[in-house]
């Protein structure tokens, strides 16, 4: 692969899952994947990951993991850009560990440091009775897989309920990206371009 | 204040006074040069710690205190160090001081004060000394520093020092001066705990100064000291301090000699401690004070700089006067104007003006006057007053409500959601619509709404009378608007005046020639007339319609009145006659026909003359093209001759088309014309003489009162008195205002005659006006009506008003006469010509500005966008301004600015103009259609063509679109040039197969045509199972725990748990772990294995021994396994009798094969082995897709073969046999089970014995029946025969059955035929089987082959089998059903589970089924039952689950008092208590009557009873509720069977001979194939025979002709039986018995093929494969 001539792009993310704020819950972890399509591959770094479990300080709210991530994606085609699904755990009031929230964010495309905020949710039971015995078994529904989250098709099946938002940092460097003739750096930010090809 | 200098003066005076003035206490000193440091050093901190920690808690102050003097004790040694050659003057003085003191107290007390200079200390060691200086030099030189650095800082900014240093001094000064004697007060006062502790310490203080000793009080006090808040120091200073306090005692007067090191250790320590020390005692500093013993330690020295003296008093009116000088209180009176404007200024108040002042925040009136007078008070202070003598001021900033939600968070950072974010600026477009101005309050707009009231053209409560005249009503305004217009006499008089034109023209250049300019005029004026006459024509004609038509409708009218006997409206129409003068009339009518007449012959004279130019011109041109042509004729023959063709044609191309042959026209008919405008004139216009009618509406008629009237008029005019109507005022859709509800009146119409005064602050963008109608208190909308805005120029009084007409579509009915709207209605008695109306009619208002008192409009300047919000625009683009919609009709608006003449300079028009110059100049080409997305095209980053060639693009489509290919398809490269054409080889040769059938494969032609149809057939299943996989359910997303239920016969969970919590623990007894299950979606290659575990063997054929020769006689000696033994043992054997015991007469073992790896286990020994041995298999998914579809489509089979390892001595020297073991290993093959992938997939174990599928002959091996050993299995073997497995397998890790599809299937609705409520009711019926048995499948709908769903017993119907079939056994039933059996067993079976991704059951019609000839074992069960059915049979289908097809079909039948059950995939029948019969799970019985499902506790066929008619065993589907509706069969009345043609299956059987040859030797690439021909053809014999005995073994004869036949050798082979459906099985199955793999030096290979042809192209093959070895 020469300089001149890639094919393919880099997408380098770091960052971290910086905190929680689920104002009736403690003691929480996180885990968290990436969904992405067919092009994409992981070249370095940890797919997926598990943190500590975080307790709320004394005077705060929000549940602070600060749980790195580090991980570089190449690509041929932009199509099926990563998305991060973070999904938390915790204990319920009898101690049985379920979900706490599920929720995905789009990397994002530009290269720099951004702050995200994923409002989170969980599905909901199908029926009250359903709901009351999950509570006592504590046995919530869950998705059967997390990755669910960050796509669209078959969505429409279930209900969710939210609670509670994590927010993640990221600082993304890209790589190639305009050789191929994918810009994402906004207008304001570069000079008026010729529409590249494909 | 002074200086820094100053200061140290007068703190040194002080020093002296006090000293001299306080007691002759010893600490006193020591305080003092503590203070001193401190002042030099931290008298800035202290200062301000003071202030801080004045209030705290006395106790803990008490500690703190206690703290800071223990520190300032250590202190004060430090400090005594740089005393010792002090640097400056201040030194200086503290060292004069200290002289005299220790002069005193060196023998005292020489502990506080350690003697710091070496001279006073002989014994100390010049190491120390040095030390010591060089420390003393250090801090005196840092000192030194400080000092001078202060002193500079005090020389060069006093501004800062005046505030950093100088004002913490004074506050020191400050505190110490009277806080002290303050707090000492207060402090007194505290707990006793403490004065005691004072007391005692002064106390001791007291003592030791006799003593010279630290008295035990003390001492103790010193060690219980409560050091709490230096938990980390206090260790240390304890440790410390004693040692100190001996060398003091030791070095009395003098310092210790022993001391030094301690000492150097202390200084150190000492001053690294400093730094916290300072800190901490900052802390302390200001507590010091709170107690009279520690400030007497601590702060004695500040007392030192006090000078006490007498309270000056300074005069009340002395200070008052002084006071006066620098201050001032500002009065509270109001400031007087004047004084607050400069001199000879009248206060001008700009709001009295008329200028925008803003509301100023409100400020009380004192504070106001307060703040004025300071103003003042200053010196500029009149700057800060406005014109109108107040103060300026902004208008008030602060809204009344917040703007934004109030932010509530801890943090400092703001919530992200709520961080501002820039955004460009937008312009709203709300902006422009507030009148600018508003500020100002003359320029309020006023739009007067005159709602004066509607009339109904048609309403629901109009009769049939009025809405006859109604329509009268509406004639007679047309006719009356026409007769105002007048338009028929204007275009006369136009038509008469152009006439005379004309004529005069013409009087006027009599027989002159006329020139150009009166030529065009009198075309023009010609034209003209034409046109006018037609207008003319037009409007008369409509005249005398509506004329008609009203006389018409009164007619009617008044018909209608005579029938229904009363009269509900008071129209009256009157005609009135107008006599004319006939002759007059009769010669202008003439006249004018003739004039017409001439204009009329005029023109077509004129039309033909042009036609004629054209008639000629036409005519010259073809006959010049005939001439042509003929010179091209004979060009042409010239050149034939020449034979040059080519020119030849493109003379003819030159030539073109041959135009056709003008006619001429015809010549126009003057008669004829006259005829036409006499009969038209007599259409349109009143005949001559006839006297002119003029019709008068009057409402005078009276009308029948109520009491006259039938009952259902009367109810309807009730209905109408009770209406009442109101109307709402909407204003940009705000409702603003709405009239009284007025009573809807017998003639429908209601007067409002309101104005309503709208006040507007809005631009005005819609005004409308609701009518409502009412019946009582409730109301509904009828109609809105939308009134145009106004112009700026309409004002009040003069704008007229207008009738706005309206509709509504609303469907009204009425049981009574009133005629409805929106409902048809007739007037016919019959009900014929209905028509239907909708409430509509005319409301009457006017809207427009008002007008002010004086005459000033209320209107909005028109400068503002009033017109459209696109005004400004429309001066820049006509288009813009015009709209796009309109731009479609730009051709039209062209020529209609042609045609009208638009006033080019009219700056009305300029938008116009500038439009029709950009559409002549052409720039914008309109588009002749429209287009649904505009911007498409921006989006085609391709053209289409380009898109089509790319390979990358291709790739992407084929992966969205899941071809199976590119399903899977990583990293499509990012260029076009590293995809190579390579990668779609394999899609587009699959395409290619897909068109073209390998016709090698399917040998015979129908075979091809069937495999292309289910080829299709698949597809359009797999494209729906693509759907299917893309509808998700709540299951397959979320997962969700059932809720429990207590018993039941499903999952009583709870109950189950409940009664497992009281159960007794039993540690011995071992529960079983549930797996866990793994969801296929984040599996990768080898995560998944196959485990097979190989438990034990039953009933395993053992070797034979040959009868004519042993079989180990080689000329090696004899086999490992079998020694000396054997030939004793052959003849045993040949007596009948058993084998003896511990003989290894086999050595089995078992290979299972699976996605190309091959494990085996070890071989056991004997006919009934076990092996127990578990083999893990590796699995890999087709394109590593492992999502439950993907795998349930997995085709790959377990092949589990049993084989025989035979060991054979090949040392070729007797020699060698003591020391080397030579041995050739040889298997041979016994029998096989086959176990698809789909099954283990879909059942996900399956366990336990299962019988191996043996040749019917296998040479060289036979049974053992009745082995005595072991003796437990006797009664089970001896039920069945044949060879037995036990198995056990599974998938590790477990995966979720993916029979999502399946079910996912049934979502997706397929079309019926099936009745809605069969439908509904089998859905219901499979529902509740699953509820209560979920592991019993249930069955009433099936689909079939056309997509389908078809109920499933519509598929029973009695068939005949083939007649030859019958025919062959006529005496024995049982074996007719047995061959029956096997012929529907030779049915080639593909699982459609397999073949169609698990996606649904297809069901085919036997018909169809027998043409596919392929099917899965639902087809074949239907085939077979139905035969049993034509056969008299009592037969039913089985749905079930077997083991290990999984869900199956199985067929049951009735007969001699029993029940038996076939396996129609095989042919065998089971008796319903035979323990090794495959089926396990009885689901349902289906016949062609009713389906039955099975509620019994058991669903083993063993424990069972197959009693439908009981209906707590079996659940009917058609009950009495629900009967039969009596479903016709899908299946045909018969099957066809077509004979089987003779000669191309032996044809086939030659090719496949062929081809099994070419691969074994194929698969012998190392060795030589040899043929044994006479064994060959030996064997060629036996198979037909095999054949006709249906497979069943005549092994013993067969074997024992064989052997004798060919007794020279040592064979071992065996017969395959297969059904013919493709020849790549048949070699599967030859190479999966690894016969070839015989690699004895001798071995000859025997192999024979049958194919037995039965009817209806079924074929049976036999392959038979030996391999032989010479025995020599």
């Amino acid at each position: 692969m020469t300089s001149n001539n890639p094919a393919v792009f880099l997408l380098m993310i770091n960052g971290q899952i910086e905190a929680a704020d689920f104002p009736e819950y403690d003691d929480l972890y996180c885990k968290y994947c990436f969904v992405y399509g067919h092009d994409w591959a992981p070249t370095s770094g940890l797919e997926e990951g598990i943190s500590q479990i975080t307790s709320k300080g004394r005077g705060s709210q929000s549940l602070v993991w600060n749980f790195p991530l580090d991980i570089t994606f190449k690509s041929t085609n932009p199509f099926g850009w990563p998305q991060i699904v973070v999904s938390v755990y915790g204990p319920d009031t009898f101690g049985n560990d379920i979900v706490r929230g599920y929720g995905a964010v789009h990397i994002p495309f530009t290269p720099g440091k951004h702050t995200k905020t994923i409002p989170m949710f969980v599905p909901e039971s199908t029926s009250r009775l359903q709901k009351f015995t999950s509570w006592l078994m504590g046995r919530r529904p869950e998705f059967t897989d997390p990755k669910v989250v960050a796509q669209g098709e078959g969505r429409e099946v279930t209900r969710v309920r939210s609670q509670g938002c994590v927010t993640l940092q990221f600082n993304i460097v890209t790589k190639d990206m305009k050789k191929l003739g994918y810009d994402t750096t906004s207008i304001e930010h570069s000079p008026a371009r010729t529409p590249q090809q494909l | 204040m002074s200086s820094p200098s100053d200061v140290r003066e007068k703190m040194r005076k002080k020093r002296r006074e006090l000293q001299e003035s306080l007691g002759r206490v010893r600490d006193d000193k020591q305080a003092l040069v503590a203070s001193d440091w401190d002042l030099s050093q931290d008298n800035g901190h202290t200062a301000v710690e003071m202030l801080a920690g004045g209030e705290e808690d006395p106790g803990e102050a008490l500690r703190r205190s206690m703290m800071a003097k223990r520190m300032k004790k250590k202190k004060k040694l430090l400090k005594e160090m740089p005393v010792e050659s002090p640097p400056d003057e201040e030194l200086t003085a503290v060292q004069e001081q200290d002289r005299p003191h220790d002069d005193d107290d060196d023998d005292v007390q020489p502990v506080r004060d350690l003697p710091p200079r070496p001279a006073m200390r002989p014994g100390s060691s010049q190491s120390e000394n040095t030390m010591r200086q060089r420390m003393t030099e250090k801090l005196r030189a840092a000192k030194s520093k400080a000092a001078s650095l202060l002193e500079q800082e005090s020389i060069i900014e006093p501004a800062s020092r005046l505030q950093s240093l100088r004002d913490r001094e004074t506050l020191t000064r400050f505190d110490r001066d009277t806080d002290p004697d303050l707090r000492a007060d207060e402090d007194s006062s505290f707990t006793a705990r403490l004065k005691f502790r004072d007391v005692a310490r002064r106390a001791t203080t007291d003592k030791r100064t006799e003593a010279g000793l630290p008295t035990a009080e003390e001492a103790y006090n010193f060690f219980t000291f409560n050091f709490d808040p230096e938990p980390q120091q206090q260790p240390r200073r304890k440790k410390r301090r004693p040692g100190r306090r001996e060398a003091e005692e030791e070095g009395e007067g003098e310092a210790g000699e022993g001391d030094g090191e301690d000492e150097e250790e202390g200084e150190e320590e000492r001053e690294c401690e400093g730094e916290e020390e300072s800190e901490a005692r900052d802390e302390d500093a200001p507590l010091v004070r709170d107690e009279e013993e520690d400030l007497f330690l601590i702060d004695q020295s500040a007392q030192d700089f006090l000078e006490v003296r007498r309270a000056e008093y300074v005069d009340y009116s002395r200070r008052l006067q002084r006071e006066r000088d620098t201050l001032f209180v500002p009065s509270m009176r109001t400031v007087p104007a004047s004084s607050k404007l400069a001199e000879n200024v009248r206060p001008r108040y700009l709001e009295e003006e008329g200028l925008y002042v803003g509301e100023r925040p409100h400020v009380g009136l004192t504070n106001q006057n307060i703040l004025e007078n300071r103003i003042l008070k200053q010196g500029e202070g009149r700057k800060w007053f406005g014109d109108d003598g107040r103060i300026m001021a902004l208008p008030d900033p602060i809204k009344e409500s917040s703007s934004r939600p109030p932010l509530f968070h801890l943090e400092d950072e703001l919530d992200p959601a709520l961080q501002t974010a820039y955004r460009k600026a937008l312009k709203s477009k709300h902006v422009n619509l507030y009148i600018s101005g508003m500020g100002d309050p003359q320029s309020d707009y006023q739009l007067d709404v005159d709602v004066s009231g509607l009339i109904f053209s048609h309403h629901p409560l109009f009769s049939r009378e009025h809405v006859l005249a109604a329509r009268l009503a509406q004639l007679y305004d047309q006719h009356l608007t026409r007769q105002h217009k007048s338009l028929t006499r204007l275009l006369t008089d136009k038509l008469n005046g152009l006439r005379n034109t004309i004529h005069n023209m013409l009087e006027l250049h009599r027989g002159e020639a006329l020139s150009q300019v009166t030529q065009q005029r009198m075309a023009e004026y010609k034209q003209e007339v034409r046109h006018t006459r037609q207008l003319r024509d037009v409007e008369q004609d409509k005249d005398r319609a509506l004329l008609k038509s009203i006389i018409r409708v009164w007619k009617e009218l008044k018909a209608l009145r005579d029938f229904q006997r009363f009269t509900n409206t008071p129209f009256k129409l009157f005609v009135r006659r107008e006599k004319v003068e006939r002759e007059q009339d009769e010669q202008e009518c003439e006249d004018d026909i003739m004039a017409e007449v001439e204009e009329l012959q005029a023109e077509t004279e004129e039309d033909y003359q042009k036609k004629m130019s054209e008639y000629r011109r036409q005519h010259e041109e073809w006959k010049s093209w005939k001439r042509k042509q003929k010179v091209l004729k004979k060009k042409q023959k010239k050149k034939r001759q020449q034979e040059e063709e080519e020119e030849d044609e493109e003379s003819e191309e030159e030539l073109g088309e041959e135009p056709e042959k003008p006619d001429p026209p015809e010549k126009p008919d003057s008669g004829s014309l006259e005829e036409q405008v006499r009969e038209k004139a007599a259409r349109i216009r009143r005949k001559p003489g006839e006297p002119v009618l003029i019709p008068e509406l009057t409402v005078s008629g009276p009308v029948t009162p109520n009491e006259q009237c039938p009952r259902a008029e009367f109810a309807r005019r009730e209905d109408v008195s009770k209406r009442a109507l109101f109307i709402k005022v909407l204003y940009n859709d705000k409702e603003v205002s709405r009239t009284d509800s007025r009573a809807l009146n017998m003639d429908f119409r209601v007067h409002f005659g309101q104005i309503f005064n709208l006040k507007i602050v809005n631009w005005p963008e819609s005004i409308k006006l609701q009518v409502f109608e009412g019946v009582g208190s409730s109301s509904t909308l009828l109609v809105e009506v939308c009134v145009p805005v106004p112009e700026s120029s309409v004002l009040t009084g003069s704008a007229p008003s207008e009738e706005m007409e309206f509709s509504s579509n609303q469907r009204v009915t009425f049981n009574h006469e009133g005629v409805g709207s929106g409902v048809p209605f007739s007037f016919e008695t019959d009900g014929t010509s209905t028509q239907t109306l909708l409430t509509s009619g005319k409301l009457s208002c006017c809207v427009s500005w008002a007008v002010g008192e004086d005459d000033v409009p209320l209107a909005p300047p028109s400068s503002q966008p009033g017109g459209g919000m696109y005004s400004g625009l429309g001066q820049m683009d006509a288009i813009a301004c015009i709209g796009a919609s309109s731009l479609n009709d730009m051709k039209k608006l062209g020529k209609w600015a042609a045609e009208s003449r638009l006033d080019p300079n009219d700056p009305n028009n300029t938008s116009i103009m500038q439009l029709l110059s950009v559409v002549s100049g052409g720039d914008v080409a309109v588009p002749e259609y429209f287009r649904l997305e505009q911007l498409q095209e921006e989006f085609n980053f391709l053209t289409d063509e380009e898109l089509q060639l790319s390979r990358r693009f291709r790739l992407l489509r084929l992966r969205s679109q899941e071809v199976a290919e590119f399903r899977h398809f990583k990293c499509v490269p990012s260029m076009e040039r590293e995809i190579s054409q390579k990668v779609f080889q394999d899609y587009e040769k699959r395409l290619k197969d897909g068109e073209i059938i390998d016709t090698k494969e399917h040998i015979d032609s129908h075979r091809a045509l069937v495999a292309k149809y289910l080829q299709k057939v698949r597809e359009s299943v797999i494209n729906r199972s693509l759907i299917a996989k893309h509808h998700f359910m709540l299951s397959d997303v979320v997962s969700e725990d059932e809720v429990p239920s207590i018993g039941g016969p499903g999952a009583g969970v709870l109950g189950w748990n409940l009664f497992k919590l009281a159960e007794p623990k039993r540690p011995l007894k071992p529960h079983r772990k549930e797996r866990k299950k793994v969801t296929a979606q984040n599996l990768s290659d080898g995560d998944i294995k196959l485990l097979v575990n190989i438990i034990r063997g039953y009933d395993i054929p053992v070797r034979r021994l040959h009868t004519s020769k042993p079989p180990v006689s080689a000329k090696s000696g004899r086999s490992f396994t079998e020694p000396f033994a054997a030939p004793v043992l052959s003849q045993i054997n040949q007596q009948g009798s058993e084998w003896p015991f511990g003989q290894p007469l086999i050595r089995p073992f078992v290979e299972v094969s699976f996605q190309r790896s091959v494990l085996q286990t070890s071989a056991a020994e004997g006919p009934n082995p076990c092996w127990n041995e578990e083999i893990v298999l590796p699995f890999s998914a087709p394109n590593g897709d492992y999502s439950s579809t993907s795998l349930q489509s997995v085709r790959d089979e377990v092949f589990i073969n049993i084989f025989d390892e035979l060991l054979s001595d090949v040392v070729e020297d007797e020699r060698e046999r003591e020391n080397t073991i030579h041995t050739r290993i040889a298997r041979h093959w016994l029998g096989s089970i086959k176990i698809p992938f789909s099954t283990i997939y879909l059942q996900s174990r399956i366990d336990g014995t299962f019988k191996v599928s043996t040749p019917p002959v296998l040479l060289g091996y036979s049974k053992e029946r009745s082995l005595g050993s072991e003796g437990g299995y006797d009664t089970i073997r001896s039920l069945s025969e044949g060879t037995f497995l036990s198995l056990f397998i599974t998938i590790e890790p477990q995966l979720v059955p993916g029979d999502t599809v399946r079910e996912k299937m049934k979502e997706i609705k397929f079309d019926s035929q099936e009745v809605e409520r069969l439908l509904i009711a089998s859905e219901v019926f499979e529902k509740e089987a699953s509820r209560h048995f979920p592991d019993r499948p249930c069955l009433s709908t099936v689909i079939d082959i056309n997509g389908k769903t078809v109920f499933v017993t519509r598929f029973i119907r009695p068939l005949n089998p083939p007649q030859e079939l019958l025919d062959a056994f006529p005496n024995s039933p049982q074996e007719t059903a047995e061959l029956v059996a096997r012929y529907v067993s030779l049915v080639p079976s593909l699982p459609d589970s397999v073949s169609f991704a698990g996606v649904c059951d297809l069901w085919s019609t036997c018909d169809q089924f027998l043409t596919l000839l392929a099917g899965d074992e639902e087809e074949h069960a239907v085939l077979l039952c139905n035969y049993f059915l034509s056969m008299g049979r009592r037969a039913w289908l089985i749905i079930g689950s077997a083991i290990p097809e999984g869900p199956t079909a199985y067929v049951l039948t009735y007969e001699q008092n029993r029940y038996l059950i076939w396996n129609p995939s095989t042919g065998q029948h089971y008796g319903q208590y035979d323990i090794f019969c495959p089926l396990q799970t009885i689901g349902c019985l289906i016949n062609s009557d009713n389906v039955w499902f099975n509620i019994q506790p058991y669903a083993a066929p063993v424990r069972m009873s197959f009693d439908v008619s009981k209906p707590k065993l079996w659940k009917p589907f058609f009950s009495r509720s629900f009967p039969d509706p009596g479903l016709s069969s899908v299946q045909p009345e018969a099957l066809v069977y077509r004979r089987t043609d003779k000669a191309a299956a032996v044809e086939l059987q030659d090719r496949i001979e062929k081809v099994l040859r070419e691969k074994i030797m194929d698969w012998r690439p190392r060795h030589p194939t040899r043929w044994n021909r006479y064994c060959i053809s030996t064997l060629r014999q036996f198979l037909p025979k095999l054949e006709l005995s249906g497979g069943r073994e005549v092994a013993e004869e067969h074997r024992l002709e064989l052997q004798s036949l060919l007794g020279e050798y040592t064979i071992s082979g065996f017969p395959l039986h297969l059904p013919f459906s493709e020849i790549r099985p048949i070699i599967e199955a030859v190479h999966s018995t690894g016969v070839h793999k015989a690699e004895a030096p001798n071995v000859e290979f025997a192999l024979a093929v049958h194919v037995h042809p039965y009817p209806g192209n079924v074929l049976s093959v036999w392959v038979y494969i030996a391999s032989l070895l010479t025995a020599q």
